[in-house]
């Protein structure tokens, strides 16, 4: 320990200078810095609280009712299609010897199947969500940039070149893998089958489709020679410029099922449009009876364990059927009710008198 | 304000030490100067007279900064995570997310750096281009500071700062003799004499010869000692010693000196007065020790969680992902689940080390920083007669002030104003001094009082006062006992005047209870006017009268009296003595019994009062008993051996058959409002110790006029033994009486598990109810600290009221201070004015300086000061209070807040594969903590009030829980860990239940990875401003604008990442686009947010509610009456006034220190007149000060004297008396 300390620096011959210098030092008088400013100071008391937490509670149940009533509204038909069992439909497909395959479901319905109806398909245990299967994509190969075509960025190997070394567009873990089982719905009136027409326009978002992705410019008129050089990705079964070859505005990145592919899924099951039903006979719904569903089983996934399914479904304001979020309104509802009264009890038993001396 | 910003802004940490700077300086063993030979002082290299505190200029400020910035912890942490981000095999987030905060971090310390350099700089430059006169080549020249070197010759004038270090050569004075004071240097306001060697002086300012002056100085090299200098001055194949005594060091001020000459020894860094300024060892709060642990233990749970999800990466790699693997023909991922569960481990820290909170210490370094400017801007602690505001010279110790439990405090202007009044006196049987009222009752003097009026007297003194009128009728009635009176304080003394101008009397009193005296002597129209070694000059009612001074019986501790013999004009021989009543009372005549009865009784109401007391008596001389009593005494002031006792005896002889003339009661004044503040601070459970260097009987006077003591204290333990045994036993009969002999066995387990003894202790120090107090001397402390008398003597003193320490030495001070430390495990606070302070403030976790008082030394060693005593009640209870409750709010929330948004990403772990997936947007994980949360919570760190000031000071026991450490503690943290979790589970499991099946209501799906993210960074932002609007309990405009303003920069910056124009330009760092609009627009993903939102704030809403229900704190029930008093309206406060319990104590004031009645008579202190020695000064009151100013009174000297002898013990004011602090004291511990 030191006798004499100038802990701040400077000498103190500096302070009695500089104290002579200034006239006064008394501090500014503002409510800023006499810590005054006007405030509003919140209690939490029992006065807020008790009606603040029935309110709640009631808006919660409320809003619960009103949710799971509307999902109750809902109708949906799930199916899993992946053949697991000997006895479905699809099993034959599932031996890998078995290239093209096509397998029919049936399934009918009692009642109207209220329109516009939704045509997803589902997949589980998979993990669209893993951090570099996430990332193994080139988002500039995608606003068409054909630069990043001939060098795909390093994210997408091993999906960026082929054994030839040939460049992947579109490169990346996400694009190979792309689900490539299709469709046919068929619905059976007096054992003929009638296709119900299904819509796949406008199944992905709108960013996506306008801004996020862009397909290349066309090289000599020709949409397929902006992607000279390159290869498709390995299982595919056509490149990116033939997915659709009746209708340009849907083909290369542009393509929808494409699009609802790329944006990968939060969870490990999830379920993605694969199209709605809302031409011809069929904008009002389907109408009750036996369908077939034709599948041309493409995409392999029990060697992960994975399912497969389809799923129909309508939706209403609040979107698809969700019976989680109405239950939990509900619960929380509740509980916020059974809290109020648990307080109030408390409150009105304990309460400590304001003359007991603080 | 400049200054204070200076003295804020340079951190303690990292604090700048000169003095390694110095050059040369290790190799140096002696140094050689010549005098006006620049070129052979070059050769040395000695240090420049430039000031350099600055640490950085212009280009080396990056490199040396950003070198000192990552020698912290938290940012080599931050650096180290940068590096592994860069690696691609683990890299989980963006570069950009860990380098933007840390950028932010590191330039807002590097701007604050910049400006502590900056004003240092400037301080500097100020400091260096002072002028002084410098001799060069033969002339006089005008010279900036920084251009003086070792070997110059310069030039001083009056009231001019030292620029150097100087050996004194020649002054304007005769014998070369100067003035100086240095009160910079140690504290000391009173004059020093220094003086010059007698071939030096004799150059005068004869600038031809100053120049031709060769002689060369050999001297020790630079050091730190301010009392210790030793060195030889060769010149003309002479050798003569030098010294301290002819050393003008930096900082000094030239006074009553009109010029003088002196050689450069050290200069610059070199000086003894930078030497001297030292790193001070940095203080940290408790908190900030907290801090660091649960800093570390986050670290362990960040590596427990990284372990986990390792681990299940492996399990998964091998269960699930292997397959997943080969079904994607991804060789690469499928290699090894061991090794895969690495990369893991290394890419879970790095997402996830947003728990160790980055801004953390930025922040609170902000929030201390916000709060050290209320202190200095508070109003209600500015004084506006000294015009010293409060000022917080240390920025990081502010929430400890809310957790003292224990003060110490020194006495003499701390809890007094070290100004002695003169109240009330006692003549010939009468008492005068009080005020009653027209119905013979006594009056309180308050302000108000009417004062007598002393214009008779043009000699008096402005500021004395009093208020007892029939004292000046006495006078003017010309009573002979009341002018015996007022003679004997005139005659009685051993004080030196100092008449600036004409009228202008100023007292140089060695205690201030004489000069007290004296000036109540002055204005009653005694004025003691001028002094000779043989001769006192009053003026008597307006009359000139010398008397012949022929002998001072001087004061020491045994006599506890002085007299003096004087030869009036008349021829008579008077003998005039003061001193304490007891002593006094047993050599008086027995003829006075009477009037001693009588003078006892109000010699008793006095010290009742609290006043210091003293017995006058004064004694007729006989012509021929005196002659030969002064035989003997010159005999006996000239032997060999046992001097002293041999005076002491002659003294004894004279000093029989006086005649009592009465008695003073001087006022030892406190500082206002000590007492109301130290009852409030007791009330707050704060434990007052006064450890002060006065005498028992002072510092009991005190203890009783400060309400410490009090006549209803069932007893008060006096320790003064002088040995150890002595002193044990009685510490432990205290102890026995305190806890009561059933607890005989307990206390005398002093070998007991000492943690067991305390705890029990202490709740045992709550049960007793009978107040005790303990009063121990100097060296019974002394005994007391040693190693095995510690413990008892602790807990004695813990279980006392009130503890006062006296004749402690500065040392002592500290050791108290650190025992305390030690064994209570307690915060202590240090408050003090002088430099024998200087070693308790250091040592206290919080030192206090009182400002405006004497010196700087006491201020310069604090983190606060202020200058009175009383506001430190406001620094405490409503400062203090609401930095802790502030500091305690805001690391709570900051835990609850990076736990709830970083958990998130453990939760996802378990979902996506352990793959190191982040929930959230990497720009997110960027600006939560920097932009999207930060403010608010600052806005609460430096605006909450949780109780307004007045009820902070009306209810002291809301201190309670910052002593307890209840609102910041480990356990406190693991229930806002805890809570962080919940949230971060709720936050992420309930949209994880919603989105399980979740589509748009246009049929589209919406449970896509960037949809979910926007959902739960949304529901985050929203439940962490919800939590931080609980926890705000005073919303000022601030905080509503940073509160809302950071959920509408949430919801911008949102939709401007998401937007169509930033993609286009970097489509790889933005892939968010459109998010934000198709999640947003969707019903159901407002109804996700909103129901987490209810879930994670309701269930906490709901346990405060009932816990302020069932158990409310102090806090609650304050806060709830102060909202019913808002809406009833202001209401009428009574503050609590205390009022002083009278009682019977009898005390002297004598705070002298002997010696000085010898430097009187021979007249070594004295100065010849400069202007004419024939004349008396004094009879010709009309003669005027000669020229200058500097030639005031006349000080005759005595040519004969060994110049050297005696001028060391100068003249000083001490007040606390044998406290000389000396740095080897303070160096010994």
């Amino acid at each position: 320990m030191r006798k004499s300390s100038c802990r701040r620096g400077g000498t103190p011959e500096d302070i009695r200078m500089k104290n002579e210098e200034e006239a006064s030092e008394r501090p500014d008088n503002t409510a800023f810095t006499q810590q005054q400013l006007p405030a509003w100071q919140p209690v939490l008391s029992a006065g807020i609280i008790i009606p603040g937490f029935l309110i709640i509670g009631l808006a919660f149940l409320g809003i619960g009712i009103a949710l799971f009533l509307t999902s109750q509204t809902i109708q949906v038909l799930e199916m899993d299609y992946t053949g697991v069992e000997k006895d479905s439909p699809c099993f034959r497909c599932t031996s890998p010897s078995n290239q093209t395959c096509t397998c029919e479901v049936t399934f009918s319905l009692s009642t109207l199947f209220t329109g516009p109806v939704f045509f997803y398909y589902g997949l589980s245990n998979y993990f669209q969500n893993f951090r570099k299967y996430g990332v193994s994509k080139d988002d500039y190969q995608l606003t068409g940039d054909t630069q990043y075509f001939k060098s795909p960025r390093d994210v997408c190997f091993p999906y960026a070149h082929d054994s030839k070394n040939n460049p992947i567009v579109p490169c990346g873990a996400i694009a190979s893998s792309m689900f490539n089982d299709t469709f046919e719905l068929y619905q059976i009136i007096n054992g003929t089958k009638k296709k119900v027409p299904l819509d796949g326009k406008g199944i992905s978002w709108w960013t996506d489709y306008n801004i996020k992705y862009r397909n290349p410019l066309p090289v000599n008129g020709s949409f397929a020679s902006a992607f000279d050089g390159t290869v498709k990705p390995i299982n595919w079964p056509k490149a990116a410029y033939e997915l659709d070859l009746t209708d340009p505005n849907n083909n290369g990145f542009l393509n929808q099922d494409f699009l609802v592919w790329m944006r990968r899924a939060a969870l490990p099951q999830f379920r993605k449009l694969y199209r709605r039903i809302t031409e011809g006979d069929y904008a009002t719904g389907l109408p009750a009876g036996n369908y077939s569903l034709t599948v041309y089983y493409n995409y392999p996934v029990l060697s992960f364990d994975g399912r497969k399914k389809v799923v129909f479904s309508n939706v209403s304001w609040m979107g698809g059927k969700n019976d989680f979020l109405g239950i939990a309104y509900l619960v929380v509802g509740s509980l916020c009710v059974v809290m109020s009264v648990v307080m109030l009890i408390v409150y009105a038993k304990f309460k400590f008198s304001d003359d007991d001396d603080a | 304000m400049a200054l204070r910003w200076l003295w804020m802004l340079v951190p303690g940490r990292g604090g700048w030490n000169p003095c390694s700077k110095s050059p040369g300086q290790a190799l140096e063993e002696e140094r050689h100067v010549r005098a006006n030979d620049r070129d052979y002082n070059e050769r040395f290299n000695y240090a420049d007279n430039r000031i350099k505190t600055a640490k950085y200029n212009v280009f080396t400020f990056l490199p040396i900064n950003l070198f000192e910035q990552f020698q912290r912890f938290a940012n080599a942490y931050f650096l180290v995570l940068l590096i592994l981000q860069l690696i691609p095999e683990i890299s989980s987030l963006s570069w950009f997310t860990t380098i933007v905060p840390l950028v932010l971090v590191l330039a807002i310390t590097a701007v604050k750096d910049a400006t502590d350099d900056y004003f240092r700089h400037k301080s500097d430059q100020q400091v260096n281009t002072r002028q002084s006169q410098v001799l060069i080549k033969g002339k006089l020249q005008n010279e900036k500071w920084m251009n003086v070197r070792v070997g110059d010759i310069i030039k001083l004038e009056n009231n001019q700062f030292v620029a150097a270090d100087l050996l004194l050569l020649s002054s304007s004075e005769p014998y070369g003799l100067c003035y100086i004071e240095t009160a910079e240097l140690d504290g000391e306001t009173n004059l020093k004499v220094r003086q010059a060697l007698t071939v030096t002086s004799d150059l005068g300012d004869d600038v031809e010869k100053l120049a031709d002056f060769n002689g060369e100085v050999i001297c020790e090299p630079p050091n730190n000692k301010l009392d210790k200098f030793t060195g030889t001055l060769y010149w003309k194949d002479n050798k003569y010693p030098l010294d301290n005594e002819k050393m003008l060091l930096r900082g000094c001020v030239l006074r009553n000196t009109e010029w003088c000459f002196g050689l450069v020894i050290f200069a610059g860094l070199q000086t003894k007065l930078m030497q001297n300024c030292g790193r001070t060892k940095f203080k940290r709060t408790s908190i900030d020790k907290l801090m660091n642990t649960l800093v570390l233990w986050i670290f362990g749970f960040l590596i427990c969680m990284g372990i986990i999800l390792a681990i299940g990466n492996t399990i998964w790699e091998q269960k699930v992902g292997s397959s997943f693997w080969e079904y994607l023909q991804w060789k690469e991922l499928s290699i090894n689940a061991v090794f895969s569960g690495f990369l893991t481990f290394w890419s879970y820290i790095i997402i996830l080390n947003t728990v160790v909170p980055i801004s953390l210490y930025v922040s609170v370094e902000v929030l201390r920083l916000g709060h050290s400017y209320f202190i200095n801007w508070d109003r209600r602690m500015y004084y506006s007669p000294k015009d010293t505001p409060a000022e917080a010279r240390t920025t990081t110790l502010n929430e400890e002030l809310g957790q003292v439990e224990f003060i110490f405090s020194d006495k003499t202007g701390t809890l007094t104003q070290n100004i002695m009044v003169f109240n009330k006196c006692s003549i010939n049987g009468k008492t005068y001094g009080d005020v009653y009222d027209e119905f013979g009752h006594k009056v309180d003097i308050t302000e108000k009082t009417p004062c007598v009026d002393f214009s008779f007297n043009p000699l008096m003194d402005r500021k004395f006062r009093f208020h007892d009128s029939s004292l000046v009728e006495a006078i003017k009635l010309e009573e002979p006992l009341v002018q015996e009176f007022f003679r004997l304080l005139a005659l009685c003394h051993t004080i030196m005047p100092e008449e600036r101008n004409e009228g202008e009397l100023v007292y140089q009193a060695q205690s201030p209870d004489e000069g007290a005296l004296v000036t109540a002597a002055r204005n009653f129209g005694f004025v003691f006017r001028s002094r000779t070694p043989e001769t006192i000059t009053l003026y008597e009612m307006g009359q000139a009268v010398t008397y012949q001074l022929l002998a001072i019986l001087d004061f020491n501790n045994v006599r506890k009296r002085m007299s003096v013999i004087v030869r009036n004009p008349k021829g008579q021989l008077k003998l005039y003595s003061k001193g304490a009543d007891t002593v006094l009372f047993d050599r008086l005549d027995p003829s006075n019994e009477e009037l001693m009865s009588t003078t006892s009784e109000h010699l008793n109401e006095f010290a009742g009062e609290g006043l210091r007391t003293l017995a006058l008596a004064y004694k007729d001389l006989d012509e021929d008993v005196f002659d030969e009593w002064m035989k003997k005494l010159l005999f006996a002031s000239t032997a060999l051996e046992n001097r002293e006792e041999k005076l002491g005896a002659l003294y004894e002889e004279i000093e029989q058959g006086m005649l009592l003339l009465g008695a003073t009661a001087i006022e030892d004044k406190l500082q206002e409002g000590v007492p109301e503040t130290i009852a409030c601070l007791t009330l707050a459970n704060i434990k007052i110790w006064v450890l002060t260097g006065d005498k028992l009987e002072t510092a009991m006077n005190i203890g009783y006029s400060c309400n410490m003591l009090r006549d209803d204290m069932n007893k008060v333990f006096i320790i003064s033994g002088h040995t150890t045994l002595e002193v044990q036993q009685e510490l432990r009969t205290a102890k026995e009486i305190i806890t009561g002999p059933s607890k005989d066995k307990f206390s005398s387990g002093l070998d007991m598990d000492k943690t067991e003894l305390y705890s029990s202790d202490s709740v045992f120090e709550e049960t007793i109810i009978a107040e005790y107090a303990l009063i121990i001397n100097g060296h019974s402390l002394a005994h007391a600290l040693e190693a095995d008398l510690e413990q008892i003597l602790v807990d004695v003193a813990c279980l006392c009221k009130t503890v006062i320490c006296c004749r402690v030495t500065p040392l002592q001070k500290a050791l108290v201070v650190e025992l305390i430390k030690r064994h209570k495990r307690a915060v202590t606070l240090a408050i003090g004015d002088g430099a024998n302070d200087v070693s308790m403030i250091n040592t206290a976790h919080i030192g206090v300086g009182i400002s405006g008082q004497e010196g700087m030394q006491a201020v310069l060693a604090s983190d606060y000061s202020f200058a009175q005593f009383r506001y430190l009640q406001r620094l405490l209870l409503v400062h203090g209070r609401w930095s802790y409750h502030r500091m305690c709010n805001f690391l709570c929330y900051f835990f609850y807040k990076n736990f709830a948004f970083t958990l998130v990403h453990f939760w996802y772990g378990f979902l996506c594969g352990f793959s190191a997936q982040t929930v959230y947007d990497q720009w997110f994980i960027t600006l939560f903590n920097i932009v999207y949360t930060s403010l608010p919570v600052l806005a609460m760190g430096l605006f909450d009030q949780d109780v307004n000031e007045q009820y902070s000071l009306h209810y002291p026991n809301l201190y309670r829980p910052g002593q307890l450490n209840q609102l910041f503690n480990k356990r406190k943290f693991f229930t806002c860990t805890l809570q962080g979790v919940c949230t971060s589970f709720i936050l992420f499991f309930i949209p994880y239940g919603a989105f399980m099946s979740a589509v748009r209501d246009d049929g589209a799906h919406i449970s896509d990875q960037q949809a979910f993210a926007v959902t739960i960074s949304t529901s985050l932002v929203i439940v962490v401003s919800v939590q931080i609007g609980l926890d705000t309990n005073y919303w000022t405009a601030v905080n509503h604008f940073f509160i809302w303003g950071s959920l509408a920069v949430y919801f911008a910056i949102l939709f401007a990442m998401h937007s169509d124009g930033i993609f286009t330009i970097f489509p790889n760092q933005f892939p968010f686009i459109g998010t934000a609009r198709n999640t947003l627009n969707q019903k159901i993903v407002w109804l996700v947010i909103l129901l987490t939102t209810v879930v994670c704030i309701m269930p906490m809403v709901a346990v405060r509610f009932i816990k302020a229900d069932l158990y409310p704190t102090q806090t609650d029930k304050v806060r709830l009456l102060q909202q019913a008093t808002r809406r009833q309206g202001p209401q009428e406060q009574n503050f609590r006034r205390v009022r002083r319990t009278s009682s019977r104590r009898s005390a002297y004031a004598f705070s002298h220190q002997q010696g000085y009645g010898e430097l009187i008579t021979s007249g070594k202190n004295m100065k010849v007149p400069t202007s004419s020695t024939s004349t008396y000064p004094l009879s010709s009151p009309t003669r005027g000060p000669a020229g200058t100013s500097s030639v005031n009174n006349s000080w005759v000297n005595d040519t004969s004297r060994d110049q050297t002898e005696t001028y060391n013990t100068g003249f000083r004011r001490e007040s606390d008396q044998n406290q000389e602090v000396t740095v080897e004291d303070l160096e010994a511990r």
